[in-house]
C-alpha cells in the first residue's frame, strides 16, 4: 500500500479541489458554481472571453480572494505563516526599488531561507532565466521582458509546487514572450505545476496540456489542449475559438 | 545599508544627548518683557553669574503672566513691577517676602504733531484728560502687565471711567511693550511706556517723549522668592542668593551702572521704606 | 526699501563675522528641529504605513482625524505641552519646562501628524500596486509596511523635509514651552520675534533671511541626494 511513497516527504499541495465555488461582489456574480480538480502534472491553461472570470478564478485558487460560496481545498494546505509553496506571476511584474539580485533575495527572505544561503540561491535563479549579467542593475530600469524574467527568477528561487500566471506575456513582444515561455516550460520540467491564464491561442497551444474554458463565470468545457483547440465540444467554446482566430 | 544605519544611530544619540544636557546650578526667574527688553538683564546677570556661579534663566512675560508662572511653581523667583499684584501674591502664600529693588519711570509717548496739545507738560493726569477730550488715538497694552495696570490706575486717578469713555480712539492691543510701540508708531498714537523699552526702541517713526517726570509715573520693582513650602521644587538656596545679591550694595551698583546712550534707566532703592 | 537693504546688510555682516551669539542660536535651532524630525519620523512613518496596510473598524475616522491634525496651531500645542510640563501639571516632576527638551517635544507633537498623514497617503497608494504580489510572496502586514516604507524612501524624503520646514519655522510653541531664555532656549524664530517686538526690524528681517537661507540649503542638499539615489534605483 505504501509502494514507492516516501513516508518522510511532506504531502503535496495538490490535488486542489474546487467544490461549487462562487464569487460575487454586491449583486454581480463573477464565478458561479465551479467544481473541478487540479492535479499535479499537466500544465493547465485557462481560456475564455473577457469578463469570463479567469483572473478571479486564479486569485481564488491562490488565496488572494475568498470565495463567497463553496469550498477550495488543498490536499495538504500550507501552514499559516510558513513559507509559501505556491507562487503567482502577474501581467505587470511588481518589483521593488532594489537591484535585480536584491529582489530575488527579498523573496528568499520571505521564504525563510537563512541569510548566508540567499545570495547564492538568488544568483542560481538569475542564471536560470539568463539575468546573471544584470544582477546589480536596478530592477526598475529593466525592459518589460527582463522584468518578467526577474519575476520568474523569484519563482525559481522559491521552487513552489504550483505557479499561477495571469497573462504573463500580454504586454511583451514575441521575442520576450518566447523567452518567458521557455522559462515556464523549464519550471514545469523541474516539478512545478503550471496554471496559466492567457489570451494567446498560440501560447495555449504551445504551453497547455489541458484547457479549462470559462464562460460567464462557469466552467463550460475541460479537455486536453489538442482536442479542445481542434474540436471544441461546447458551442460557446466553438464561437470563442472562431472569434479569436486571426483569419 | 549597515553603515547608514550606524550613522543614523550615532546622530540620534548626539542630538538627543546634546539637547538633554542641562547645567545644574541655575534658577528660573519670572520677569517682565519690558525689563528684559531694556537690556538690564544682559548687563547685570553676567556679573552675578561671575560672582555666585549661578546661571539665571529669565522667562520674560507680562507681569500677570509672570506671577501666574510663579504661582504654578515654574519659577524660583519673581521680579516684577506691580506692587499691588505682588502683595496679593504674598497674601496667597506663594511668595516668602517682598524686597524693593529699584524703580524706573514711565513716559508718555506721542506723535510730534501732538493733536491733544500736551507736549512738555508735567502733569500726567492733565495730559490724559486732554487726550480723552480730543479723542486722540491712544494705544494700551491691555495685557495685565505692570505697565497696563499702571495705565489703568492713572486713568482712574484722572477721574475718567474707561468703560464709558472708551471709543475708537482707545486701542486695546493685548500686546507687549515693543509690539505696542510698533503699533503706536504706525498709527501715530499716544501711549504710556517704560523709559527703558523706549530708549532701546528703534522703530520710533514720528513719536517722541511728550510728558515725563510726574511722580505718579514712577514704577517700583520688587523681587520675591517663590515659597518653597508651597512649591517644594523651588531652588530656595540659589534663589535666595539672587534675591540677596539684588538688594546688596554690589547688586544695586550694577543696576545703577546700566546705561543706554549714557543715560541711567533704573534707580536702585532697596531698603527704602514704603517702596 | 531702506529696511530691506538695511536688513540684507545686517544679515551679511552677522554671517561674515560669524557672530558667536548668532552661531549658537542657529545651532540650537537646527538641533531642536532635527531632533523633532527624527522623533516625528520614528513615530509618524510607521504609524502612517500601519494605517495604510491594515483594515480595521474606524479606519476612515482615524484618517480624517490624522489629516485634520496637520493643521494644529502651534500656540495650541505650546499651551498644551506647557500645561503638561508645568510644575503644577502631571509631568512637572520631569522638570524639563523651559529647556530645549520641552521644545523638542512640542515640535515633535506638531509635525508627527503631518508626517503620518502624508506617509499614510503615499503608502496607501503604493499598497494598491504592490498588495497582491507581496501577499503572494507571503509577506505579512507588518513586513509589507516596512518594505513599502523603504521602497518609497525617495518620496518620503519630501515628507521629511516638509516636517523639518514646519518645525524650523514655528515660533508659537517653542516660545511658550521654552521661554525664549537668552543662551538656553532662544532659537532663530523666537529671536526674530523678540527683535521685532523691540522695534529692531532690520535685524529681525536680516535674521529671517538667514533662517530662510539655511532651510533652503538643507532642502537643496536633500534634493540632490534624493535625485542621485533615485536615478540609481529607479
Amino acid at each position: 500500500m505504501t509502494d514507492g511513497v516516501d513516508m518522510r516527504a511532506p504531502l503535496s499541495l495538490l490535488p486542489l479541489r474546487l467544490d461549487e465555488v462562487e464569487f460575487g461582489v454586491g449583486s454581480r456574480h463573477i464565478i458561479r458554481g465551479i467544481s473541478t480538480t487540479l492535479e499535479a502534472g499537466p500544465r493547465t491553461v485557462i481560456l475564455g472571453p473577457n469578463g469570463a472570470g479567469k483572473s478571479v478564478l486564479l486569485r481564488l485558487c491562490h488565496g488572494l480572494l475568498e470565495p463567497t460560496g463553496g469550498t477550495i481545498t488543498w490536499n495538504s494546505p500550507e501552514l499559516q505563516g510558513g513559507p509559501r509553496r505556491q507562487a503567482m506571476v502577474f501581467q505587470r511584474p511588481v518589483l521593488l526599488r532594489r537591484t535585480v539580485l536584491g529582489n530575488v533575495m527579498y523573496a528568499l527572505k520571505l521564504a525563510g531561507v537563512p541569510r548566508w544561503q540567499r545570495k547564492e540561491r538568488a544568483r542560481e535563479a538569475l542564471s536560470k532565466v539568463g539575468l546573471d549579467v544584470q544582477a546589480d542593475h536596478a530592477a526598475r530600469v529593466l525592459s518589460g521582458g527582463e522584468q518578467q524574467r526577474l519575476a520568474l527568477a523569484r519563482v525559481w528561487a522559491l521552487r513552489p509546487e504550483i505557479l499561477f500566471l495571469d497573462e504573463p506575456t500580454a504586454s511583451l513582444d514575441p521575442g520576450a514572450t518566447h523567452e518567458i515561455e521557455n522559462v515556464i516550460l523549464a519550471l514545469h520540467a523541474a516539478g512545478t505545476k503550471i496554471v496559466l491564464v492567457t489570451h494567446n491561442l498560440g501560447q495555449a497551444h504551445r504551453l497547455g496540456d489541458e484547457i479549462l474554458f470559462l464562460h460567464q463565470g462557469q466552467l463550460v468545457e475541460r479537455a486536453p489542449a489538442d482536442r479542445f483547440l481542434k474540436h471544441p465540444v461546447s458551442p460557446e467554446a466553438a464561437s470563442f475559438l472562431e472569434g479569436e482566430l486571426p483569419w | 545599508m549597515v553603515i547608514t544605519r550606524r550613522v543614523f544611530l550615532v546622530l540620534l544619540l548626539a542630538l538627543a544627548g546634546g539637547v538633554a544636557q542641562a547645567q545644574d546650578r541655575y534658577i528660573t526667574v519670572a520677569s517682565t518683557t519690558s525689563t528684559e527688553q531694556s537690556g538690564l538683564f544682559g548687563y547685570i546677570l553676567p556679573i552675578f553669574q561671575q560672582k555666585a556661579g549661578i546661571q539665571v534663566r529669565v522667562v520674560a512675560l507680562g507681569t500677570g503672566q509672570a506671577l501666574d508662572l510663579a504661582r504654578r511653581g515654574d519659577a524660583d523667583v519673581a521680579f516684577v513691577h506691580a506692587k499691588a499684584a505682588e502683595e496679593k501674591f504674598l497674601a496667597e502664600g506663594h511668595g516668602v517676602k517682598r524686597f524693593p529693588v529699584m524703580y524706573n519711570d514711565f513716559v508718555l509717548i506721542g506723535p510730534k504733531g501732538d493733536p491733544a496739545k500736551i507736549a512738555g507738560g508735567k502733569d500726567i493726569l492733565d495730559a490724559l484728560k486732554k487726550i480723552q477730550a480730543a479723542q486722540a488715538p491712544f494705544v494700551s497694552r491691555g495685557d495685565k502687565s505692570g505697565t497696563h495696570m499702571a495705565e489703568l490706575d492713572l486713568w482712574k486717578a484722572a477721574g475718567i471711567d474707561l468703560d464709558k469713555a472708551k471709543g475708537p480712539w482707545y486701542r486695546d492691543t493685548g500686546q507687549g511693550m515693543g509690539p505696542a510701540l510698533n503699533t503706536a508708531a504706525s498709527m501715530n498714537a499716544y501711549l504710556l511706556a517704560d523709559r527703558g523699552t523706549w530708549l532701546a526702541f528703534k522703530n520710533r517713526g514720528d513719536l517722541a517723549i511728550l510728558v515725563e517726570g510726574d511722580k505718579r509715573l514712577f514704577n517700583q520693582y520688587g523681587v520675591m522668592l517663590v515659597n518653597p513650602d508651597k512649591h517644594p521644587t523651588v531652588k530656595k538656596d540659589l534663589g535666595q542668593a539672587f534675591v540677596d545679591w539684588l538688594v546688596s550694595p554690589e547688586g544695586q551698583k550694577a543696576i545703577a551702572d546700566y546705561k543706554i546712550g549714557g543715560e541711567q534707566l533704573f534707580f536702585p532703592n532697596a531698603g527704602q521704606a514704603g517702596a | 526699501m531702506n529696511t530691506l537693504t538695511d536688513a540684507t546688510a545686517q544679515a551679511l555682516r552677522l554671517v561674515a563675522t560669524a557672530d558667536p551669539n548668532l552661531t549658537g542660536i542657529v545651532l540650537l535651532s537646527l538641533r531642536i528641529s532635527l531632533a523633532a524630525v527624527v522623533f516625528g519620523c520614528l513615530i509618524g512613518l510607521p504609524l502612517g504605513a500601519a494605517i495604510a496596510v491594515n483594515d480595521f473598524r474606524g479606519r476612515r475616522a482615524v484618517i480624517v482625524i490624522l489629516n485634520g491634525l496637520m493643521g494644529l496651531p502651534s500656540v495650541v500645542v505650546g499651551l498644551a505641552v506647557y500645561l503638561l510640563l508645568s510644575r503644577a501639571g502631571p509631568l512637572g516632576v520631569w522638570g524639563i519646562l523651559f529647556t530645549p527638551a520641552a521644545m523638542v517635544i512640542a515640535q515633535t507633537i506638531l509635525i508627527t501628524p503631518t508626517i503620518a498623514a502624508l506617509s499614510r497617503q503615499i503608502v496607501a497608494d503604493a499598497w494598491q500596486e504592490y498588495r497582491e504580489q507581496l501577499r503572494s510572496l507571503g509577506e505579512t502586514r507588518l513586513g509589507a509596511a516596512t518594505t513599502l516604507l523603504w521602497d518609497l524612501r525617495f518620496t518620503l524624503v519630501t515628507i521629511v523635509l516638509a516636517g523639518f520646514g514646519r518645525a524650523a519655522s514655528e515660533v508659537g510653541a517653542v516660545m511658550i514651552v521654552g521661554g525664549n531664555i537668552d543662551g538656553v532656549t532662544r532659537v532663530m524664530t523666537t529671536t526674530i520675534a523678540l527683535e521685532t517686538s523691540k522695534g529692531d526690524l532690520p535685524l529681525a528681517l536680516g535674521l529671517g533671511f538667514i533662517l530662510l537661507s539655511i532651510v533652503l540649503v538643507l532642502n537643496a542638499g536633500a534634493y540632490v541626494v534624493k535625485e542621485t539615489a533615485q536615478r540609481r534605483y529607479g
